[in-house]
């Protein structure tokens, strides 16, 4: 066993107790808390594909943005759902046999997939080229029209947030 | 070298935690949580894939940063529909988010 092999076991089970911990912390705060970590690993296991943008995006984007805004939402909203009495619904042991099941599932799905084993072949060389992928972004030819739809959507996201959550207009 | 199959089952189980918190969870925000585990196993996914089997192209990492994007904006609006939910009835327990029920 390698040694790369051996950080990703660590990384991935760090990754996966804090992702625990995100949907069973009975304080909200603290499920917050243990998401920034779960994100964090998220991002360690991007760089352990040698995708090294998205290693740095995932941090940017998810750590940076996301999971402080959801800081703040946690922290405006904190008064109404105190931390004490159930944080799961009553039905909480069907969804987690549905989880098992979903899990089971795709176990099996990916078991029964031709290149599950034989594909731990030699990652091919060259992983990353960014230059290609920026000009693919760009390019009419590539995923322009993709890339500035997402555009658009995050547009109207950032109008439809504001709208959404401004003052509510008196009648 | 790690071995394709260790990211993919990494990528379900980090999925599966994911699907346990919006199934389970009360309070909504901690359901945004789950979707935002569920929607990062996603990711993992698609880079393995485009790592393991499609490396020199850029497909892959074009799936990637629109995902990104994606669950960018979903957390925004998310997190702005919670916030107008808890400013009109008080509360952002998910069961009682029932105003449109007939």
């Amino acid at each position: 066993m390698s040694a790369l092999q051996i950080i990703f076991l660590v990384i991935g089970a760090l990754t996966l107790a804090s992702a625990v911990m995100v949907v069973t912390a009975r304080k909200i705060m603290h499920a917050a808390l243990w998401l920034v970590l779960a994100l964090g690993g998220v991002a360690a296991v991007f760089a352990t594909l040698e995708a090294s943008f998205f290693a740095v995006m995932q941090v940017v984007v998810y750590i940076g943005a996301i999971a402080i805004l959801i800081i703040f939402a946690v922290m405006l909203t904190r008064k109404v759902m105190e931390d004490t009495g159930p944080q799961v619904n009553r039905s909480w042991p069907w969804a987690l046999l549905a989880c098992l099941g979903v899990l089971a599932g795709l176990v099996y799905l990916l078991s029964n997939w031709g290149g599950f084993l034989t594909a731990a072949r030699a990652i091919p060389e060259g992983g990353e080229n960014l230059v290609q992928f920026g000009q693919a972004l760009t390019s009419p030819s590539g995923f322009v029209v993709p890339f500035e739809v997402a555009s658009i959507l995050l547009v109207a996201a950032l109008v439809g947030a504001i709208y959404v959550a401004g003052e509510p207009r008196e009648k | 070298m790690i071995p394709l199959a260790w990211y993919l089952i990494f990528a379900a189980m980090l999925f599966c935690v994911g699907l346990f918190g919006v199934l389970a969870r009360r309070n909504a925000v901690a359901i945004l949580m789950g979707i935002e585990l569920m929607l990062n196993a996603v990711n993992v996914n698609l880079l393995a894939f485009w790592r393991y089997l499609w490396a020199p192209k850029v497909d892959g990492q074009v799936f990637v940063s629109i995902v990104l994007i994606a669950a960018a904006a979903e957390a925004v609006v998310g997190l702005a529909l919670i916030i107008s939910a808890y400013r009109r009835r008080n509360t952002i327990a998910a069961e009682d988010m029932d105003m449109l029920k007939g």
